[in-house]
Formats: C-alpha cells, structure tokens, sequence
C-alpha cells in the first residue's frame, strides 16, 4: 500500500523527520505514537503533501506510485485520506457541495462520470447514518459552528464518502468525549476492508481499545524508535514516553 | 506648453459646448452656474479628498483628450440581449430615454416618462438632492445632462414586477454621456428595480450618471445596481437618495466590469425609524479601478443603516471602499453598520477600505469592519486534500465569500446574469 523508506522532511531550518521507515499493507491498522513534538503531525502532514514541509531526502511509494511527486489534490484522487487534526471551517460552502465537488473530482480524475444526484444524495444518507451525523449538518457549510465531536465525526463522514484506500487519522480522539470517541472509531472500524488501509497517529492509547492495530510504532525526534504489536501501545500508556526518551538519548550520546 | 489642470477641465467643457444637448427641464442659470462650479474646481484630481484613489483628471488627460460625441443609434436588436424577461424593461441611450425601445406596459400607479416632459411641479422636484454647487461631476452632469428618465410610483401603488432601467452608452470613437434620471417613490408604494449600465459601442465611454431618489413616508425601494460597462469605459455613478420616515431604501451594486467604475452612493435617512441598506460586490481584473464611495447620513432618531460590501481584485486591480456615516445630533438611537471584506488575489493588486465614522448623537450603536487578506491557505489546502484541484477549489473559496451578496438578488434572471459573469471573472 504504502513505503517510506529513510524520509527526512524539515520545516525551514529545522529537520523534524529525520528518516522514517515504514511499510503499511492492505488490510492492516497501524498507529503511531510519541510524545509531543516528535513529528506524528508532520508526518501526516508531509504525507498529504502540505506545501510548508520541504522533504529533504528519502522517498515514499504509495500504490505503486511516486507520493511525493504528486499535488495534494492527485494524492487525494490515488486514494489517500488525511482525517484532519484540526478540521477547518469554510464559511459559505455547504458540506454537501464541498463533498459532490470532491466526488466527482475523484472520479473524473479516474476516468468515470459525475455521479447522479439521486444516487449521491442517497450516499450521504447512508454515509452520515454511520457516524451518527445529524443530516442537518450536511447541509451547513463545512465545519462553520461545528462542536468538536462534530468536526471529528465529520471528517470521518467525507472519510466514509470518498472510500481512500489509505487513511491517516492525525490525532483523531483529541477532544473528544469518550461518546463521541467510540462514535469515531465505530465508523472507522465499519469502513475498514481487506483492501484497505489505515495509519492512525495518537498521542494517548486510550482510541486503540477501540481501533485496535496490528502494528504499534513509537516515533520519537522524528525516527521511530520501537515498533511492536499492540501491547506496546498498553506498555506505553503504563511507562510513559521516558524510558524511550532516556534510551534514545543514550543512543545519541 | 504644459498642459495645466483646469486646461484638461476646460478642453473637456469646449468640446462638449460644441455640441451640448438641448433640453428644456434644465434653467439656463442652473447650465450656466454648474459651468461656473467646474471651471473653478475642475474635474477632482487625487489631490481631492475623495478622489484620492480615482484621479479622474488622469483620465480624462489621457484617455479622453479629443471627445468626438460619435453617439451610434440603437435598436431592438442591439437591445434585447441586455432586456430581464421578468421586468418591464425600460431603455436609455447615450442619455436619452427612448420610449420606442421602452417595453410599453400600462401598470396602475407607474409613470414612466422623460424628463423634458416633467410638468412645471415635477421640474421643481429635480436638483433638489444632486446640487450642482456641491460636486464636479454633479455640476458637468447638469450642464451636459441628455433627455433622461423619470420614474414615478404613486402612492399607495405596489408595481407586482420588477422595472429594469437599460441604461447604455454607444459610440464610434471617444463620447462622453451624461444620463440623468429621476426616480420618485410615493408614499406607502413599494418597487423593485435595476438599473443595469453597460456600454455596446466600439468607442471609449466616459460615462457620468446622476440618480436622484426619493423614498416617501413608509414606501419601499428595493435597488439593483448591475454594472458590465466593459474595459473601454469609465463611469461615475452618483445616486442621491433621500428617504422618509418609516421606509425603507436597499441596493445591491454587483460591478463585474468596467475600466473604471466610481460609486458615489449618498442616503440621507431625513426622517425617523427608516432603514437603509447598502451592499456591493466587486470582481475586478488586469488594470480595472472600482472604487465604491457611500455617504451614509442619519439625521433623524430611530433609524439604521447596514452596509456590507466585498471584493476580489486580482492582477493589477485596485478596489476601494470608503464608507462614511454621519449620525447628527438628533438622531439618538441610530443603529448604523458598515462592514468592509476584501481578497486579494495578487501580489500586485491594491485594496484601499476607509470607514469614516462621524457621530454627534450619544445613545447610538455605531460599529465597522474591514478585513483584506489573501484566499485562506488552510481552506484551500483542506478543499485539494479531499481531491478538489487548486482552480475548483480557489472557485469554491470565492464563490463562497461572494455568495451572501449574490444571494441579495431577488430576481433569478439577473442572479443568474450575474453568477455566470462571476464565474468567468474567477
């Protein structure tokens, strides 16, 4: 699915992923952790192709592709997804247009027609039902207003409509109540497929009780340190990022 | 010999004296005292105040030094692509009302005429809000002003559609119109109109519109203004309004060409709890001026003023929006508005915005804002990570800074006429 092989990415002077590894296969979860300030976000970040980043080395194949080649927009249309962290509010354009625009972009990009509006509209039902979005809301304009829960769950509603082959969940449980984080994780769960990917970037273990990963990886000074199953997330959670940080450091000297 | 600056007003009133139309509504010592004004003011030049981001001298020294006054006839041909299938469409050409173009249509309450028409009482009536002694382009108006329209509800009357005025311009070579009209809302009446500008000739226009507007006890006036003049015109707008107590004025400027478009838009709210409401979009390209002036002047208590204008400047566009409102010392309880929006679509584009508060009265509610930035980053990034491509996703954004005011028109023909031209101004 996707293959980061020794990615080095910096934001002006500063180096924050300083040679990621990693290798993600259909069907299969993924979570990273760290503490803060270890790079999670800038890696989602850099993988959705934001243009603050400057990738400095390395290289990223996604489905047989050249990631880093491509526009945010064509990474998007190649079938990636970035739940984001903080969803932005785009007064005046209506989440229903927003989402038509984007899924007929996708499939004009593939070669397919628009999608008819009875058949879309029916989507968005069906869609919405999954992560309990009030219908209400498709109608309003992105995000505008929108409580937390809701901008979270909307993200994973735009999730359920576009159906990406790989999706990055950057800090999705952050400020969520623990309704609307097991709200969250159902939706992802139901959405996930043999055929499909997700990488999910948490700072705390508590959303793995409920999206459980077949792989756990401890991103620290932007490398990854450790990776292990899902008991490492629970070992985590029970020590804390110290030991990492104290053997990492040891390492360094 | 260098040319000085009251030389370019006087070249500009020789030529135009040449061949100055005649009408009748106008007093010769009305003609003869405006002529005075501008010979002693000249065209304002950005040393003016108010002209400080419009140097109309500038324009007129450079692109209208000869004005040959080549005015084209028009016909129903010419006319119909500009007509609203919902309104009764009434057509002005370079100045002059002309009834053959005019859709006939026998409407209780409407009076429809031009203005050498007006009997001894209506004459009275004009003038009375756009002075000549007040204002050089209001002066050269007057001096030169053409054969122009007067509109009339009377009391009591709703007019059930939409009256479109076609207010357009058409030469052979550089011409210089002064259009005139004069629209009288009786008291308790109610009426929506356009007035749509544009300019069909193959000559340069510099086209210089005066409005006076009355608004009578508890009447309603509903305005469009849509202006598509094209990029070899240069317009000024002046719309004098005064409305009485218990009504309401609103109107909507969509500008989506013109080379250069200056809107002077002055309401005087003469009397209490009436309301008016100024709105304005703009989108402007390549080397385009649009510079919306409104004069907001609450005199009476109990009144309020809203006004909300945006615009996109792209290239090397320059946008201004200077709104000043007076609250005089009697007009405690005022609640006036103003907001002020704008994107900045280049580098090289220019955004000018001056809210101009002057407050007299002490239990008022007064705000303004402005805000002029680029098109969000972060939305733009949001919209390509969903698989939107940069120019769809750039539309999306603009379109839905824009939409609130293409949402104020309540006519669809014209929304439609208005959202496409938008579209293709993206």
């Amino acid at each position: 699915m996707i293959s980061i092989k020794n990615l080095h990415a910096s934001i002006g002077d500063k180096e924050i992923l300083r040679g990621i590894n990693l290798e993600v296969k259909a069907g299969e979860v993924h979570a990273i952790m760290g503490p803060n300030g270890s790079g999670k976000s800038t890696l989602s970040s850099v993988l959705a192709g934001r243009e603050d980043y400057n990738v400095t080395e390395g290289e990223v194949t996604f489905n047989g592709k050249n990631l880093l080649e491509l526009s945010p927009e064509d990474r998007a249309r190649e079938g990636l997804f970035l739940a984001f962290q903080y969803p932005v509010e785009i007064p005046g354009v209506s989440n229903v247009n927003f989402l038509r625009t984007a899924v007929n972009e996708i499939r004009k990009y593939h070669g397919q027609e628009e999608m008819p509006a009875k058949d879309f509209l029916a989507l968005v039902k069906e869609k919405s039902k999954l992560v309990e979005l009030d219908a209400k809301l498709a109608s309003r304009s992105v995000n505008e207003g929108f409580s937390g829960g809701e901008k979270k769950r909307n993200e994973i509603f735009q999730m359920a409509m576009l159906n990406p082959k790989l999706a990055i969940l950057d800090e999705t449980d952050s400020g969520l109540d623990i309704d609307a984080l097991r709200i969250v994780a159902t939706g992802v769960n139901k959405l996930k497929s043999k055929d499909n990917a997700t990488i999910v970037i948490t700072h705390y273990q508590r959303l793995l009780d409920y999206i459980v990963p077949d792989f756990v990886h401890i991103l620290y000074k932007g490398r990854i340190v450790k990776s292990g199953g899902k008991e490492l997330a629970l070992e985590m959670e029970a020590k804390g990022y110290d030991e990492i940080k104290a053997q990492f450091e040891r390492i360094e000297s | 010999m260098i040319e000085t600056k009251s030389n370019i007003t006087q070249t500009l009133l020789d030529q135009l004296q040449e061949n100055a139309p005649k009408v009748d509504f106008m007093p010769d010592t009305e003609i003869i005292s405006a002529i005075r004004y501008l010979e002693e003011k000249g065209i304002p030049n950005n040393k003016h105040e108010d002209y400080k981001y419009c140097n109309l001298e500038a324009v007129l020294r450079k692109e209208f030094k000869s004005v040959e006054q080549s005015f084209n006839e028009l016909t129903n041909a010419d006319i119909a692509p500009l007509k609203l299938d919902e309104a009764i469409n009434l057509v002005v050409v370079n100045g002059n009302y002309n009834e053959a173009l005019s859709e006939k249509m026998i409407v209780k309450g409407l009076t429809v005429k031009s203005l050498n028409e007006l009997s001894a009482s209506e004459k009275i009536l004009l003038s009375s809000q756009a002075k000549s002694d007040t204002d050089a382009l209001i002066a050269l108006n007057a001096a030169f002003t053409g054969n122009g329209l007067f509109l009339k509800i009377e009391t009591g009357n709703i007019i059930p559609m939409p009256l479109h005025v076609i207010y357009v311009n058409s030469g052979s070579s550089n011409i210089v119109s002064n259009t005139r009209s004069f629209i009288h809302i009786g008291a308790s009446a109610d009426v929506t109109l356009v007035e749509s500008f544009f300019n069909i000739g193959t000559g340069k226009v510099f086209s210089n519109f005066v409005s006076e507007k009355f608004v009578g006890e508890n009447a309603k006036l509903t305005c469009h203004t849509f202006q598509n003049e094209g990029a070899l015109s240069y317009s000024v707008n002046t719309n004098q309004v005064k409305i009485n107590k218990y009504s309401n004025y609103s109107n909507t400027t969509m500008t989506l060409s013109g080379e250069l478009v200056r809107n002077n838009h002055n309401v005087v709210l003469a009397d209490s709890n009436c309301e008016a409401h100024l709105n304005g979009l703009f989108i402007s390209n390549g080397t385009q001026q649009i510079d919306n002036h409104t004069l907001i002047d609450h005199q009476m208590p109990h009144c309020e003023s809203n006004e909300l204008y945006k615009g996109i400047a792209k290239d090397k566009s320059i946008g201004t929006f200077n709104g000043k409102i007076f609250v005089r010392k009697d007009a405690q309880k005022t609640n006036a508005y103003q907001s002020s929006k704008n994107i900045l679509m280049s580098d090289d584009a220019i955004i000018n915005t001056k809210p101009q508060l002057e407050i007299y009265a002490d239990d008022v509610k007064c705000s303004h804002g402005t805000s002029t930035g680029k098109i969000d980053t972060e939305a733009l990034f949001y919209l390509k990570a969903r698989g939107i491509g940069e120019e769809s996703a750039r539309k999306l954004l603009l379109q839905a800074f824009a939409q609130e005011l293409i949402d104020k028109i309540e006519i669809p023909s014209l929304q439609e006429r208005v959202l496409h031209l938008f579209e293709k101004a993206l």
